[in-house]
């Protein structure tokens, strides 16, 4: 009975999980060492983004006061638990500080602010040098006990400045950059959703319903979203997600295209005849036959309009029309840079990493558009 | 003997491939003498088109490379030429027709646009020159009133008038080797011995030297002088074509030239129960003018048809493209809206709504012309074959499913192991079996073969047609079998209807219609099929 069992299986080879057709893009995608590269420091970035909380933040990871542990960063306790009366604790506070390490220990993160919290220890009047640039007595001028504080440390170190309201600008950039490359990837996302099924449902049925779906996405295409948005904003609060959806009603446009023209292309091929004529409803055939070839395409646009997305959200916050006030962005970042031309840090660090993610996403695509070109020949 | 005009001397083609390096031709020598026509004949894959293509250096490098060889015109060797000399004998001395007309003329230019280019840029003429020598190719390809055709588009063209252009565009510089890469294989029968009848006559007139690369032996004892036979890169037999033909020396060759289809149809029984009848078929694509696109005309693709397919019996259909055909077979099996009575099983279907078809789907099924089109390529065998029980017999477990896939497998003659594989890993008879497997694993009831050989090389045509015979034999089917091909319509059908513009010109048990052949346009057809012989103008198309 084993031995059958044992002989069925053998018969019914395991399928490899990437076709084989996949395995050669997959193999294109890594012969292409620039956008491989890419892909992993993109990927270690935005993991290490995800995780801002615990490299940059004004609370402690974990603290053990009066042998209970505590994890500030997930929960929010009240001072009273140290004796104040706040219904925040502000664990920046040298009192509380002292009163933590006199029953206790408590664990900082490596940067000790977020990307709202303003240092009020800064040597000079916001925009505050880059820690590095000064030397220790005039980095701890401004802490009550000058150069012997405890909280003059490499902890409270401001490596790329603050900004003019005294923010550390490490913080926000960490911050904004996971908020743009979380707006980004949603609205790719959902951009793509509904422009995929909007250029199936054109190419497949054709005819009159391929007419009018495309008229209206020529009008729709025409309003101006600049001042729709400036008119949306005036009405309703700007937020991550208000502006997600109003980004969403016109980017889902740019993919119909695509995916029209390739289901247009293959409908008439032999093969969906053939499935037509096994009796395959038409929702199968879109999926099952047709959806694989439009694939290619759409991947092939995705890091593009991932990229599209992102400096749409920073340039809708340099105009003061994104993600409301006090937010970490890195269009706000520069904005202060714009107004503060005497504090070129912040110009060179908000031009770094955007440039850097915009051209991380661009080597990616175009690693992914070569792999999926099956003319393109590595060697 | 004099020095040849084209000599091959120990050619090899190699494709890089992912890393590793493969042998498309391999070590391969032959002369081509002044005047004379040389043919290479090998099946699909034999390696005859990379030859043709790497003397004029076509091939796309650096993927290929030629590892050893030296091709020498008139003594100088090309292969070494740089790319400017190249030019001056590209399309000049050495010029290529090739497969497919529609696809080698650009479709937004017209003949004399295309044409006069040509002149223009290899012998410098001027518009009017370029245009009285453009009027004179025409009419040495035999386009008839070519004042009105130098207008034309390409699409407004047939098949064989596209490629008389490609000759014509071939022959403008007054080469003097022309290479001919299958220039017939996409077009009919009637007119493909209208074309070779032009090449034969043009080639002795001009004293032209031909490469002729082909795997239908039929048209080599016609027109070459020589044959090369190829297979998997190599030339096995080499010889004058008599020779080859009275006395084969090679495996190989012995085989191609047995590769007829060949035996009977089953015996026709009216007393059959009927299983598909078609009254009156019509098919009409109205033709619509004006800003309202009002219907001013109709083409009449199918104009009246009745058909009657009877279980275990095979109708065959014939014509020459463009005669609605497969029109009317797709009319039949209701892929496209007809008028007139359908009567399937006993039940009209022709007023059946698309999901009220579903369920007769599984009985009625179609198998397609191209093997290579009809599968999806990202697809497996198995998932092909199955995509039909998963909708028919939806309560099949996969264990079931899969038992089923292995059966029919066995039954179209391919290996069950190989059913995980993707469809571009098979050959294309492979492919066409595994397309049958896709409709017979369902029990139909009533096939409609839509060309199934056409695509095929000639030996793998021979066992596809075998295969469909004993299946039907096996299971009682009814086939509709569409060809242009009379070789297998006589090894199949064994009734028949001659089909031209939409309507019948002669029907009846195919005995009767292949022995004596009532009107001019069948005993065209069955010249140009059987002895590839062309018929007075006017009794079939261009």
């Amino acid at each position: 009975m084993a031995q059958a069992a044992a002989e069925t299986t053998a018969s019914r080879p395991l399928r490899p999980w990437l076709s084989p057709l996949n395995q050669r893009r997959l193999q294109n995608f890594r012969a292409n060492r620039r956008g491989y590269w890419s892909l992993w420091i993109f990927l270690l970035l935005f993991v290490l983004s995800l995780f801002s909380e615990l490299i940059a933040n004004d609370k402690p990871i974990i603290a053990s006061y009066k042998g209970e542990i505590l994890f500030p960063v997930l929960v929010a306790y009240p001072e009273e638990k140290f004796g104040g009366f706040y219904a925040v604790t502000d664990y920046r506070d040298p009192v509380i500080q002292d009163e933590i390490n006199a029953n206790g220990w408590m664990i900082w993160p490596p940067v000790r602010y977020s990307y709202q919290t303003v240092n009020n220890a800064i040597p000079e009047a916001a925009p505050a040098k880059p820690s590095w640039l000064y030397d220790k007595k005039a980095r701890c001028s401004q802490y009550p006990q000058g150069a012997a504080d405890p909280n003059c440390n490499i902890g409270n170190w401001n490596w790329l400045g603050t900004d003019d309201q005294a923010r550390d600008v490490l913080a926000r950039v960490l911050y904004g950059f996971r908020i743009s490359v979380l707006f980004g990837l949603i609205l790719t996302l959902g951009s793509s959703l509904i422009g995929v099924a909007a250029g199936a449902v054109q190419g497949y049925f054709g005819g009159w319903t391929d007419l009018l779906f495309q008229r209206f996405i020529e009008i729709w295409s025409a309003i101006p979203v600049l001042y729709l948005l400036l008119i949306i904003s005036a009405i309703l609060p700007p937020g991550f997600f208000i502006l997600l959806g109003l980004m969403l009603l016109f980017s889902w446009v740019a993919l119909v295209g695509v995916v029209r023209a390739e289901f247009l292309r293959a409908r008439n091929f032999e093969y969906v005849n053939a499935a037509r004529a096994l009796g395959v409803p038409n929702l199968t055939i879109m999926f099952r036959h047709l959806l694989p070839n439009a694939m290619v395409a759409t991947l092939t646009f995705l890091p593009f309009l991932l990229s599209g997305s992102i400096s749409t959200l920073t340039s809708l916050d340099y105009l003061g029309f994104g993600l409301p006030p006090g937010s970490a962005s890195l269009g706000e970042l520069l904005k202060q840079a714009q107004r503060n031309l005497n504090a070129p840090w912040l110009g060179i660090s908000g031009f770094i990493v955007i440039s850097l993610m915009l051209s991380l996403l661009v080597f990616i695509g175009e690693a992914t558009r070569d792999a999926f070109d099956p003319r393109k020949t590595f060697r | 003997m004099s020095e040849p005009l084209l000599s091959v001397r120990d050619l090899s083609v190699a494709f890089a491939q992912g890393g590793n390096q493969s042998m498309a031709v391999d070590h391969i020598s032959f002369d081509i003498a002044k005047g004379a026509t040389l043919a290479l004949v090998g099946e699909s894959g034999s390696g005859k088109s990379v030859s043709a293509l790497s003397v004029l250096k076509l091939l796309p490098y650096p993927a290929a490379s030629h590892p050893s060889g030296k091709i020498l015109f008139h003594g100088s060797n090309l292969l070494a030429m740089g790319e400017k000399a190249l030019r001056g004998v590209r399309g000049n001395k050495i010029t290529m027709i090739f497969q497919e007309p529609m696809t080698s003329l650009n479709p937004l230019h017209t003949i004399e646009q295309q044409i006069v280019e040509v002149l223009k840029l290899h012998q410098g003429l001027g518009d009017r020159q370029a245009r009285a020598r453009t009027l004179e190719l025409l009419n040495e390809v035999g386009i008839r009133e070519p004042e009105k055709r130098l207008d034309a588009y390409p699409h407004q063209l047939s098949g064989g008038q596209r490629q008389r252009v490609m000759i014509a565009m071939a022959l403008a510089n007054e080469p003097e080797l022309l290479i001919a890469d299958e220039p017939t294989t996409a077009l009919d029968v009637t007119v493909q011995a209208q074309i070779l009848e032009l090449l034969a006559g043009l080639k002795s007139r001009k004293g032209m030297s031909m490469l002729f690369i082909t795997h239908d032996l039929g048209i080599v004892r016609k027109i070459a002088d020589r044959v090369c036979v190829m297979t998997k890169g190599r030339i096995v037999e080499t010889g004058p074509t008599q020779e080859i033909f009275a006395n084969p020396q090679h495996a190989y060759t012995k085989h191609l030239l047995a590769a007829e289809p060949k035996g009977k149809p089953p015996a026709a029984n009216a007393a059959a129960k009927a299983v598909m009848t078609g009254k009156e078929i019509k098919v009409w694509f109205p033709i619509k003018r004006g800003f309202f696109r009002r219907t001013v005309d109709h083409v009449k693709a199918v104009d009246g048809i009745d058909v009657t397919v009877r279980a275990g019996q095979t109708l065959g259909v014939v014509g020459e493209s463009g005669s609605g055909k497969t029109t009317l077979g797709l009319a039949l099996a209701r892929m496209i809206s007809s008028r007139g009575a359908i009567n399937f099983n006993g039940r009209d279907i022709n007023q059946l709504s698309f999901s009220a078809m579903r369920p007769l789907r599984r009985e009625l099924q179609i198998v397609f012309q191209d093997p290579f089109g009809s599968l999806s390529p990202r697809m497996s065998v198995a998932e092909i074959i199955e995509e039909g029980l998963k909708i028919h017999e939806p309560k099949l477990s996969p264990d079931e499913r899969d038992d089923k896939v292995v059966d029919v497998l066995k039954e179209v003659g391919l290996d069950p192991e190989t059913r995980h594989r993707y469809p571009h890993e098979f050959s294309g008879g492979q492919r066409q079996r595994v397309a049958i497997a896709r409709a017979m694993v369902l029990n139909p009831r009533f096939v409609m073969l839509d060309e199934p050989t056409s695509a095929l090389d000639m030996s793998v045509q021979a066992q596809v047609v075998d295969l469909l015979r004993n299946l039907q034999a096996r299971h009682n089917l009814a086939y509709l079998f569409i060809s242009h091909d009379l070789k297998v319509i006589r090894a199949l059908a064994n009734d028949v209807i001659v089909m031209r513009n939409g309507q019948i010109v002669e029907a009846g048990p195919s005995e009767q219609i292949f022995s004596s052949p009532q009107t001019d346009y069948t005993r065209a057809l069955m010249a140009a099929a059987f002895k590839i012989e062309t018929a007075p103008s006017g009794v079939v198309s261009e």
